[in-house]
């Protein structure tokens, strides 16, 4: 019985040694290269709807291009497009400045406003439905032409709040560059919200599939609801605020009512000398570094803030490292003080009376 | 909050009073909307009249929906919407699958380059893609959509992929495994075992791509329309124009009652050129309000 017993434990583990050395099977190498496959398509895509354009535009974006019948005149400008941009061209960098602040102010107000209606929806209420259905609504009129017709017509603010009083309580306060955009916002209050709807059903959907049990807990450990929100609520969903904040900025950038979107298309058929093809991809350059440097400070600010529970464990798990790193340090030090104290007693130097006081 | 407890009541009270606020603020617009576009001359001139207009006036909307040609409009929007969905679905599911079962190599390189191509503005490839459509000859025709969308860079087609492989990844790896010891091949076991269960996937993608297809004011504008006009139009292109276009119907119409442009007629226009997707929406309104919930995007 012994012995069996043994022979197989040995047998287990030579097996597991033969496995460590054992690389993926044939069968399953074959099965993910099948992957590939399936991504033929979105290869074919990325060459040719991705890949070529980005290379050609960044081709163009140094060129100076003219359209003729004949076919498209190429003239090597090197990077004389993008200085005529910063430098000559009135409109672009004020709307590029523009966007910036109003994307930077709405974003999060977007965000918090979406994350509240959420967490009013989340409560146990009646005709959770019903305002579900009306503040999801938004998402299927969200287009240019409509918000911009509706804006026209004055339909995009609340007429019954007086705005010129708030216009000018604002750039009473604060200086031009930053009174501009939020009275701006102010003035069209309703359609900044009306590009929360998505993002009210992710928060949603996020704040549903948070343990009930955790409020339970907190609650008996005498947890204020504030308190939960901070601690409980808002480290649970942080990954959706970052999805959130995402999908946010990347709607306000590509939605036709935004200027620069504007600028970038009329310069691409402006019949300037100066401007058309080459002009315009410069500005497409320029302004898509400025989206992903936005996506960039957004992503790295939401995601270097951690939340109290993370700081503890990583406190906790840094303390562990160094004791073990203390640990041993003076396991080393034993070491060497032995090996040296053997030395010496060998050479007759010392007599066993202190080596024993000093290895302690 | 998730506690059996009972909430306060003025706590409750508060709540539904700021709900019921903001959702009369966001419904604001379009309630707005609607009460102008019923409204005759005389009642937009009359200052008494704010909400309610003294006889419902069904002329604006037949002049908005003759400047805009609604009819064949609406049919081109259909198509410019559908044709390209239809597309998407069958590619982003190819392609969301191969990412969710397959260890190929490089697979991290593909996650990136589809976060990296969502995150891009699409003006940066729309110059040279614009060349590239002239010289295949699509400009101005629906192809300009089709073709990017059948190879998956459609409009936020990263999203939708990204939905069908969240959702893939769900679906138990033992199905597939089961369909294979029964003599499926990897296709087989694709459109056999993994399609019909990914039914949500499908619903949410269809809906949220022809959405936003509809909507596209501006891609549609460059490729289909066409700078001169000449290419298919849609009922958001019809609005864009809304002004010249009208001015153009009322110069040349016949009937010699067409008024000139006022602000009940823009928003009649407005209003027809929402009004299939406010239907399609209360028609399918809990495939909308809960698609997120069910595509578990949030599922991380």
């Amino acid at each position: 019985m012994e012995e069996t017993k043994k022979m197989t434990r040995q047998e287990k583990k030579a097996l597991k040694e033969r496995l460590k050395h054992l690389k993926s099977g044939k069968l399953e190498k074959r099965d993910a290269s099948r992957g590939y496959l399936f991504m033929i398509p979105w290869f074919i895509g990325v060459a040719v709807f991705l890949a070529y354009p980005l290379g050609t535009s960044f081709w163009y974006s140094l060129n100076g291009i003219r359209n003729t019948p004949q076919g498209l005149f190429y003239t090597f400008k090197q990077f004389g497009n993008y200085t005529n941009i910063l430098v000559r061209d009135p409109d672009f960098i004020v709307e590029l400045v523009d966007y910036v602040t109003s994307t930077i102010l709405s974003v999060p107000i977007i965000v918090v406003f979406a994350l509240i209606i959420a967490m009013m929806l989340n409560m146990k209420i009646k005709g959770k439905s019903f305002f579900r259905l009306i503040f999801f609504l938004p998402v299927i009129i969200v287009s240019g032409p409509i918000l911009g017709m509706l804006t026209e017509e004055g339909a995009g603010s609340i007429s019954a709040i007086d705005m010129n009083a708030i216009t000018a309580a604002i750039s009473g306060v604060l200086p031009r560059m930053l009174a501009e955009p939020i009275s701006d916002l102010f003035n069209n209050m309703i359609t900044t919200l009306w590009y929360s709807g998505v993002q009210i059903l992710i928060f949603l959907s996020g704040l549903q599939k948070i343990d009930k049990s955790m409020y339970e807990a907190a609650k008996i450990d005498g947890g204020s609801g504030w308190e939960c929100f901070w601690k409980i609520t808002l480290p649970n969903i942080k990954p959706m605020i970052l999805l959130n904040v995402v999908y946010t900025v990347i709607f306000i950038s590509s939605n036709s009512q935004n200027p620069i979107i504007g600028l970038i298309q009329t310069s691409m058929f402006s019949g300037d000398q100066d401007k058309g093809y080459g002009y315009a991809a410069a500005m497409a350059w320029l302004y898509s570094v400025v989206v992903i440097l936005i996506v960039g400070l957004f992503a790295l600010l939401l995601m270097t803030r951690k939340g109290a529970y993370e700081k503890q464990v990583k406190r906790a798990k840094k303390a562990k490292k160094q004791e073990a790193r203390n640990r041993k340090k003076i396991e080393r030090r034993n070491v060497r003080n032995a090996k040296r104290i053997e030395r010496q007693r060998a050479q007759g130097k010392i007599t066993s009376r202190t080596t024993s006081r000093e290895d302690y | 909050m998730g506690t059996k407890d009972k909430e306060g009541f003025l706590k409750l009270f508060m709540v539904y009073a700021l709900l019921i606020c903001i959702g009369f603020i966001y419904l604001y617009p379009i309630l707005h909307m609607v009460s102008v576009s019923f409204m005759s001359l005389d009642d937009l001139l009359d200052s008494s009249i704010k909400w309610i207009p003294s006889s419902f006036n069904l002329a604006n909307y037949k002049q908005a929906a003759a400047s805009m040609k609604f009819w064949s409009s609406l049919g081109q929007s259909i198509l410019l919407a559908g044709i390209p969905t239809i597309c998407n679905l069958i590619s982003c599911s190819v392609i969301g699958y191969g990412l969710a079962r397959f260890n190929f190599r490089g697979k991290g390189i593909c996650m990136g380059i589809i976060i990296l191509s969502y995150v891009l503005p699409s003006q940066v490839t729309m110059i040279p893609t614009y060349v590239l459509y002239s010289k295949l000859g699509i400009l101005n025709s629906i192809w300009a959509f089709i073709l990017p969308a059948m190879v998956g860079q459609g409009i936020n087609a990263p999203i939708f992929i990204l939905i069908f492989w969240q959702f893939f990844r769900q679906i138990p790896k033992v199905l597939n495994e089961a369909a294979k010891i029964d003599g499926a091949g990897y296709f087989e076991s694709f459109y056999k075992v993994s399609l019909p269960s990914a039914k949500p996937a499908f619903i949410t993608v269809a809906l949220f791509s022809f959405v936003w297809y509809w909507n596209e004011a501006y891609l549609t504008s460059l490729y289909v329309h066409g700078f001169t006009g000449t290419g298919m139009t849609s009922l958001v292109i019809q609005l864009q124009n809304f002004t010249s276009n009208y001015n153009s119907y009322a110069s040349t119409s016949t009937l010699s009652a067409a008024p000139s442009l006022n602000e009940s007629i823009k928003m009649a226009g407005t209003m027809l050129s929402i009004l299939p997707l406010l239907l399609l929406y209360f028609v399918l309104q809990k495939q909308f309000v809960e698609s997120i919930d069910r595509a578990g995007i949030t599922g991380e």
